[in-house]
């Protein structure tokens, strides 16, 4: 068999080139397997609420829509904005990016707040029975991803200050971006189980 | 192939990977090389192999006579949930994703893993649970002792009151042990789905890249939901919540919902991969193609769907409704289809084969064959009125044993056998691989057989004292146990000093195809480096007279010359 130099070359692959969609892969592969941790829990919260003979606390009447809805607002809207935040960086505007990309924290930000302002005036705790149990767990587990969301995202602003940044791509912003998505859908089943079906 | 044109290539020696120990230093660092991070999960789990191992000598060194005489009832109780939680979490996960670790990049032709940084974090995640959990031995209350299921409300009772207690140590290193599990699936996953040699399609891929990827995507759809279930188990533990306390509204057998909806297809994660090792080494020992190859790639997937919807058969006496127990019957059922496929593969592989047996061969052919008996008492167990009938006896014992040990064990030692000589660079004694065999099938035979009997006439599993009728099934079965205790010995034995001392082994000592056969032994660090080379066939093309690869005259002479 005889080949020339050229082709060699051409057939074999450098090995060290490192992909920058592996990165993205990665992420969507962990937001999978992330979404059954609260499937599981929106299934125990389905199967208890169904099943437990006692599922209100003593003196609760059950759970105050308005603030938990506005939130949902702000929650909800601010996907759109990370959106527009991703647009503004494929197109290389950088100050745009930053800027939406800042105003998405701060929406993120109130929606952590508000959920503080209504754990505060709650009349019942994480051991009020399975009610305050599946309570706390869901939305303290959903504030988790927030809050681990918003840190991302400040992890992203910062980078985009480092020179060369997006030579090799975008992935980072991407995930986060899917990221913050992700959080909106579970908060979108978890305020339809816990607000809205009472 | 011409001279000039091979000489024109860069011949490079091994090389560590930069900034790394080149001695055996490297094996005790936060090195990111797959190779390095492979052996370090096969040493730390054989370790703990012994520590099971010892676990499980003391509780057979009780059962030996009838009466509770050797330990107290309580110590038993925490030996048998260690015994299971050691050789679940930090030996068979740990040494299957060591061969992953050393397989994966070789097999498709990969420098490394696509996160090698995540790769390294999920190893050194082993030896911090392990710490945890071992250090519930030490603390008041002894270790975690309601079988390594852990029900509720068994596993809720903490009598001491402490917050610190075997329990919470327990779960608290089950839960370590899912992060390092998820680490490694996305890991592994990403690396074959976008790491792969060109022309390696997915039908060109070896069966253990498709059994690992099977086993994989299971613990990435089925492990987070046992760790729903344990932070809501650490949550009723030590903070309060009842989910699981009837007393407060909450539901116990939930809990068992999540538990098997993971950890019965964690059975699976384990035995694909084993499945996968059975692939590779019957088409080698008996030069002959696998039969079938495509039905056995796809079959594997087959396992993974199904094995995400049979968990409730281990409830069929938790209070489950009939038509609930029916439809899991069916399901379970089911699953002898895909595996049967492959048992009919292998045989259809060896039939008029030139069969080689070497020790790697043996331990493939008597997992084979204690897989198939494995497989019958499965199918036993699936029958709703059989289960109601044997269940919670030795007879589950028995049947477990065989699928875990005598299938899977023996599938992880031929593993390593076949292996050794290509990520060492030196053989092992045959006749001591050949002595170990000898001694692990007659023990583990032993061992595990008589227990059907024991289980068939009633003899409660997880039990310090039993009525004397079952005395001589627990005789030879204790009998059975001390004799796979003898086994580690020429086994330790042969890896030290074959590791240490044994003959330098060529690229290819089984005449083998497979990318990982093309590189020397061992491999340098980044495996392929700059040559990647390109697949033209499918694997196993034993007798076919067809190149695995493109130009493989090059790769067979630089491996030679490394």
């Amino acid at each position: 068999m005889t080949t020339s130099n050229s082709e060699v070359t051409l057939k074999h692959t450098p090995g060290h080139i490192k992909h920058d969609g592996h990165n993205l892969t990665g992420f969507i592969i962990f937001l999978c397997s992330e979404s059954i941790i609260f499937l599981a829990f929106f299934a125990a919260y389905i199967v208890l609420k169904l099943t437990s003979p006692e599922w209100l606390p003593e003196g609760v009447n059950g759970l105050s829509i308005r603030m938990p809805l506005i939130n949902t607002v702000v929650l909800v809207s601010s996907s759109f904005v990370a959106y527009l935040a991703e647009r503004y960086l494929h197109k290389r505007n950088l100050w745009g990016f930053r800027t939406v990309w800042l105003l998405t924290m701060a929406m993120g930000s109130y929606f952590v707040y508000g959920q503080y302002v209504e754990w505060s005036e709650l009349a019942f705790g994480l051991n009020s029975g399975v009610f305050g149990g599946t309570f706390y767990l869901l939305t303290g587990f959903h504030g988790l991803h927030v809050i681990t969301g918003i840190a991302l995202m400040a992890l992203m602003l910062f980078r985009s200050f480092l020179p060369g940044n997006y030579e090799k791509g975008e992935a980072g912003v991407i995930s986060v971006s899917l990221f913050w998505h992700f959080v909106d859908v579970i908060w979108i089943i978890l305020f339809v189980l816990i607000y809205i079906w009472q | 192939m011409s001279i000039s044109n091979y000489d024109a290539r860069i011949l490079k020696a091994p090389h560590p990977v930069p900034g790394a120990p080149d001695n055996w230093k490297r094996f005790f660092s936060f090195n990111t090389d797959a190779k390095v991070i492979g052996i370090q999960y096969i040493v730390t789990s054989l370790f703990f192999l012994l520590v099971g191992g010892l676990l499980a000598m003391v509780i057979r060194g009780e059962l030996i006579t009838p009466p509770a005489d050797l330990v107290d009832p309580t110590v038993y109780n925490g030996l048998y949930t260690m015994h299971g939680t050691v050789m679940l979490f930090l030996f068979l996960f740990p040494i299957l994703n060591g061969f992953n670790n050393l397989l994966i990049p070789t097999m498709i032709g990969a420098p490394d893993m696509a996160f090698p940084k995540l790769n390294a974090a999920a190893f050194w995640l082993v030896p911090v649970f392990a710490i945890v959990l071992m250090a519930s031995f030490f603390v008041p209350g002894g270790p975690a002792s309601s079988g390594w299921w852990s029900y509720p409300p068994m596993s809720l009772q903490n009598p001491l009151g402490r917050f610190f207690n075997g329990e919470m140590l327990w779960i608290t290193a089950v839960a370590l042990s899912g992060i390092s599990s998820i680490f490694g699936a996305i890991n592994f996953v990403t690396t074959i789905i976008r790491m792969r040699a060109p022309g390696m399609g997915f039908f060109r891929m070896p069966i253990f890249i498709w059994t690992a990827w099977a086993a994989q995507t299971i613990q990435l759809l089925g492990l987070p939901a046992l760790t729903g279930g344990a932070i809501m188990l650490l949550f009723d533990l030590s903070f309060g919540t009842t989910f699981f306390r009837p007393e407060g509204g909450g539901d116990p057998v939930l809990f068992q919902h999540f538990f098997w909806f993971y950890s019965h297809p964690a059975v699976y994660v384990l035995i694909l991969p084993i499945f996968g090792i059975f692939s590779e080494l019957f088409p080698v020992y008996a030069r002959k193609p696998l039969f079938g190859y495509k039905v056995v790639a796809l079959a594997s997937f087959g396992i993974t769907v199904l094995s995400l919807i049979v968990w409730v058969h281990h409830m069929f006496y938790s209070g489950t409704p009939q038509w609930m127990r029916n439809v899991f019957m069916l399901t379970t059922m089911l699953i002898a289809v895909p595996t049967g496929i492959k048992v009919f593969a292998w045989i259809a592989t060896l039939w008029r084969g030139k069969i080689r047996l070497t020790t790697p061969m043996l331990f493939c052919l008597g997992g084979l064959f204690n897989f198939i008996f494995a497989g019958i008492t499965g199918v036993m167990l699936a029958t709703v009125p059989i289960d109601v009938h044997v269940g919670n006896t030795y007879f589950v014992v028995a049947h477990f044993h065989y699928v875990i040990f005598n299938t899977i064990g023996f599938g992880v030692f031929a593993g390593i056998y076949h292996w050794f000589p290509k990520f060492t660079g030196r053989m092992y004694y045959e006749g001591l691989g050949k002595i170990h065999f000898v001694l692990t099938f007659i023990g583990a035979t032993l061992n595990f057989l008589p227990l059907h009997w024991a289980g068939l006439l009633g003899m409660p599993r997880r039990v310090a004292s039993y009525d004397p009728e079952f005395a001589i099934w627990n005789v030879i079965a204790s009998l059975g146990a001390f004799i796979l205790g003898v086994a580690s010995i020429p086994f330790i034995l042969n890896m030290i000093s074959s590791w240490a001392r044994g003959p330098k082994a060529p690229p290819n000592p089984w005449k083998a195809i497979g990318l990982e056969w093309l590189l020397p032994s061992p491999p340098p660090a980044e495996n392929f480096e700059d040559d990647i080379p390109t697949v033209i066939n499918g694997p196993y093309g034993y007798g076919l007279g067809k190149p695995l690869v493109d130009d493989e005259e090059f790769y067979i002479r630089r491996a030679n010359e490394a």
